[in-house]
């Protein structure tokens, strides 16, 4: 693949686009991409390629991602995979930007009761609060039979929405975790 | 999907309905192509012309939430011309099958109606038996109480008038559409469907997507290459989770969620382990035990034993009937019920259907877990519009977990094929699997239970837990688990054939059981064959169940096991061998014509057969046309019922809540509106509104509406707008644009407008709030998936 000639082309066109977002009234910026197609250009050859499944719609087209240096440096269409044989909409085109996000969250993040900012907190600190309160709440509610004395072993009043995002072995353990902490409310993107 | 996204290029003729592929699954639109290529037909039909419509042969417009008026003219149509591809339909499907003589349908209500429960009795909706238990047929379909007949007898009111006054659509394009889909009824032609949320989310979807199975039937397209029922499913890994059973109604691999009344392991397998008197149904389901017991294990390990009923007690029990999903969860949030709450990896804030409500029932949490890549509208809804943070008492956790790239894993596309992805570089900062965060939780929880106790601590001690150390989860490990064990010999099992209901197997999901095996992760194949010439590429990742591409294939032959498509075979008998070569059969049965030995193909029905008449559901064996539970017109043209009989109300006393608005046929909210999505945005935009190249091509919230509604509202392209409805408002910009006409229903001009849900108040900056926030509290009567697509809304310039 020439990337010199995709790169320069992808240029023209965001500029042409820029035009449009301006009315819209968001400001924007070539200069990112400038630095991408420089990077591009220098480490492409000597990337570390592997493969990978877009995330996003469930078309479940295959993508390659090249790393460099521990960076995601490109992600691309996989010209092998059967469905997309290398093709990827807008969304699966711009998973670089998923990668490489300076919006990620890359810290706990805490909001005290009555609190109006986040507060960063360690991972430790975090996952002994939230088990803790898991516990509390689950114990003060649990339901070990119902109103016919049937046995419920049981707490409605725990909810968990999610995940489809989430691959399998990671959807089959919260599923897991969440029925052997006895809840019922166990809700997801498939039911809206 | 039946089928499988390479298997769209087989077909003859496409119909897209309830979906908007081109706009929101581009890349299916390759096979799509590929079919036209070879000259298949395209048929859109949609309120809107869309970018699937600008590339259909037929487009065909009609009024959200009519399609079971469109699709069951269609139906009449095929019965008045006779166009069933008969042998299918009388060897295949329930169509010759007796009913019971009570059995009625009578202005809109089947027997058994309970006004005031609001809920049907079904006993009247079953088979009429013979002496042996098996229900009787008539093959020539002319008894007056068979399947046929009743169908017959009930789509017979579909008439064309009546429909068109229903849906909007001209009887012309009706006509078009019903002639050339009608035509893959012929031997050897294969019709699809694609469709999406635009047929799921309505109080009657599930019996849209019904209406949709009936005319695959009674074409013979199921079972077929290029035929099937098809949803697109929205999320990359949507069919996983549900397969995994993120659901309240589910156990893994649908099993169901046991209730209060099944007091043991041996009282829940009865209660779902269907029988069957007949020696040709195959029965699947009995197997059932088999399944239920290898999940306990897979649970509770070593701990599960035949003296504990395999640790069945500790798991929970839902309240015989209850229900549990989203809306009611967000309902029991509002009033206060529930404390704590898992977001994981999901927006409610904006996906929720009446999005007001859902933030508003936020407030009321002692503590919230919320674990995604980015800050979002669920996690700050302390600080969205119109919320005061110092009188919101929820603690709040945003965890930063890794994308896609950044772990290894499987995920299921809506082909069902398992596809392994790697790990490219680590996530950024301290960001982590989820897999971890859950796994580190599990370990403090245990610890904590095992040192202090509390309520039932075995049920958490006790679980199976050793996918790695605390600290790290081997994902490998749980796929392992997933597929399941021979627990004498500590191999991993080949396939489910091989569970056994004794304790002796484990399986976490036993229809994924076959996908990681002692040949080794299945799911990371990337082998081209492809025997058949027709797109299975069975050694390319791995398709549940069994690897079968396309499920009920042995439909896709006639009785002496030769396909109905020569071209496009999905299996062949080789009578030399005595096998069936292409694809995975559904149960390895030789063809119908060998009496002894053979089986029906729809091995997962009691009966072996398709039901064209389906008893299960909540609101009648088949679909009849309800209007939305917010409408423009007074009266449903085809019955007494307005709206669906038996969908949960919530604008009553002692339901719902101040916030369960609903108007229709309200002066205030005269315009009819729906939802959907564009290409360059995900759901509620979480994964793309900080894309800086995707808001660039979509940055706003915007509202298309027609060129005659916008003269009529002094609104111009461009324009902000305020859309508002009996529960809340978005402001949107106007794109006036002839994609959209008015309809004519029912003798009235009546209009349509359209907004995506993609936006939300967190980023982009002056991108708008989501429309969510206008949707109604209403679901469908059987799975209760918000009515998300038909409701009404009234549209304003902005001063």
């Amino acid at each position: 693949m020439d990337s010199k000639i995709t790169r320069r082309s992808f240029l023209k066109l965001s500029g042409a686009t820029a035009l449009g977002v301006a009315v819209g009234g968001l400001g924007f910026d070539l200069l990112p991409i400038e630095a991408h197609a420089e990077e591009l250009r220098k480490n492409l050859k000597s990337a570390k390629e592997s493969t990978t499944i877009c995330p996003y719609c469930a078309v479940g087209c295959g993508a390659i991602v090249h790393q460099s240096g521990g960076k995601v440096i490109n992600i691309e269409g996989d010209p092998d995979h059967p469905i997309n044989m290398g093709s990827l909409c807008s969304k699966g085109s711009s998973l670089y930007q998923l990668a490489n996000n300076e919006d990620r969250l890359t810290q706990v993040m805490y909001r005290a009761p009555y609190s109006d900012k986040w507060e960063y907190k360690s991972w430790d600190w975090a996952l002994d609060k939230i088990a803790s309160n898991i516990k509390a709440t689950r114990d003060a509610t649990f339901t070990a039979t119902n109103e016919k004395g049937q046995v419920v072993n049981r707490t409605t009043a725990i909810a968990s929405v999610g995940s489809a995002a989430m691959d399998n072995e990671e959807c089959w353990l919260y599923q897991k975790f969440l029925r052997g902490l006895g809840l019922t409310y166990i809700e997801h993107q498939a039911r809206i | 999907m039946t089928n499988h996204w390479i298997d769209i290029g087989n077909s003859d003729c496409i119909l897209i309905m309830g979906s908007n592929a081109a706009e929101n699954h581009p890349i299916s639109f390759k096979w799509v192509t590929k079919a036209m290529e070879n000259g298949a037909k395209l048929i859109s039909v949609d309120p809107r012309f869309t970018k699937t419509s600008a590339r259909a042969d037929i487009y065909a417009p009609l009024r959200s939430g009519t399609d079971i008026a469109f699709l069951g003219g269609m139906i009449k149509y095929i019965l008045d011309n006779d166009l069933i591809h008969k042998d299918y339909v009388v060897e295949y499907t329930n169509a010759p099958h007796l009913i019971n003589e009570g059995y009625k349908f009578e202005d809109g209500l089947f027997s058994g109606y309970d006004k005031a429960k609001r809920r049907y009795d079904k006993s009247t909706w079953q088979y009429q038996l013979d002496e042996k238990g098996i229900p009787k047929e008539d093959k020539s379909l002319q008894h007056p109480n068979c399947v046929y007949q009743l169908l017959k007898k009930h789509y017979s009111r579909y008439d064309l008038d009546t429909v068109s006054q229903i849906t909007g659509t001209p009887k012309e394009d009706l006509l078009k559409v019903y002639e050339t889909y009608a035509a893959t009824g012929q031997t050897g032609k294969a019709g699809t469907v694609m469709y999406a949320m635009g047929w799921t989310q309505h109080t009657i979807g599930t019996q849209n997507i019904r209406t949709m199975a009936i005319i695959q039937l009674l074409l013979g397209n199921m079972g077929i290459s290029g035929g099937g029922i098809n949803a697109l499913r929205g999320e990359s890994n949507v069919q996983g989770s549900t397969d995994h059973a993120l659901l309240f109604h589910l156990w893994p691999g649908y099993l169901k969620i046991p209730g209060a009344s099944d007091v043991d392991l041996k009282t829940y397998n009865e209660k779902y382990t269907p029988k069957t008197n007949d020696p040709l149904s195959a029965n699947w389901w009995g197997n059932y035990p088999k399944y239920s017991t290898s999940l306990l294990k897979s649970f509770y390990g070593e701990n599960a034993t035949k003296e504990n009923d395999f640790g069945y007690s500790w798991l929970p029990k839902i309240d015989d009937g209850g229900n549990y999903s989203w809306l009611v969860l967000f309902d029991e949030m509002y009033k206060g019920t529930i404390k704590g709450f898992f977001a994981w990896g999901q927006n409610p804030a904006c996906s929720g259907a009446n999005a007001g409500k859902v933030r508003k029932a936020m407030e009321n949490l002692d503590w919230m877990v919320n674990v995604n890549l980015f800050d979002n509208e669920t996690g700050s809804f302390w600080r969205g519009p119109g919320v005061d943070p110092s009188k919101v008492k929820t603690e709040v956790f945003l965890l930063p977990c890794a994308a896609s790239m950044e772990k290894e894993g499987s995920i299921t596309n809506s082909g069902r094929w398992s596809q392994w992805r790697y790990k490219a570089v680590d996530p950024p900062g301290e960001a982590t699997p989820d897999s971890d965060i859950m796994n580190a939780l599990y370990f403090r929880l245990k610890n904590l239970y095992e040192k202090e106790g509390g309520a039932l601590p075995e049920a958490i001690t006790k679980l199976k837990w050793d996918y790695g150390t605390p600290e790290k989860v081997d994902v490998h490990i749980i796929a392992k688990e997933i597929n399941g064990y021979d627990l004498t010999t500590g191999k991993l099992l080949p396939s489910f054939p091989a569970l056994k209901d004794d304790g002796t197997t484990s399986s976490g999901c036993w229809i994924f059981c076959a996908s990681y095996t002692e040949a080794g992760n299945l799911a990371a194949r990337r082998g081209k064959s492809d025997p058949l010439g027709t797109g299975l590429y069975p050694e390319w990742s791995w398709c549940w169940p069994l690897n079968r591409r396309i499920i009920y294939n042995r439909a896709s032959v006639d009785i002496n096991g030769n396909p109905w498509d020569k071209a496009h075979p999905v299996i062949v008998w080789n009578e030399s061998t005595g096998k069936w070569e292409g694809d995975v059969p559904d149960g390895g049965f030789p063809p119908m014509v060998n009496k002894e030995k053979t089986k029906y193909p729809f091995i997962m029905t009691t009966e072996g057969r398709a039901r064209i008449f389906g008893m299960g559901l909540a609101d009648g064996p088949f679909p009849e046309h309800y209007e939305p539970l917010e409408c423009p017109i007074e009266k449903n043209l085809l019955s007494s019922q307005r709206i669906s009989p038996a969908i949960k109300l919530w604008n009553l006393p002692e339901v719902g809540t101040e916030l369960d608005k609903a108007a229709s046929c309200d002066p205030r909210f005269p315009i009819v509106a729906t939802t959907y999505r564009v290409t360059e945005h995900w759901q509620t935009g979480v994964m793309t509104r900080h894309l800086p190249w995707l808001v660039e091509l979509q940055p706003q919230n915007f509202v298309e509406m027609s060129l005659e509604l916008a003269e009529l509202k002094g609104i111009s392209n461009g324009d902000k707008c305020i859309v508002n409805s009996a529960r809340g408002q978005v402001e949107a910009v106007a794109i006036v644009t002839g994609r959209f006409k008015p309809f004519l229903i029912a003798g009235q001009t009546i209009h349509q407008v359209g907004l995506p849900w993609c936006y939300g108040w967190f980023t982009p900056p002056d991108g708008g709030d989501n429309s969510n926030l206008l949707t109604p509290t209403i679901g469908d009567a059987n799975t209760m998936i918000p009515e998300s697509k038909a409701f009404m809304v009234n549209v304003e310039k902005k001063d």
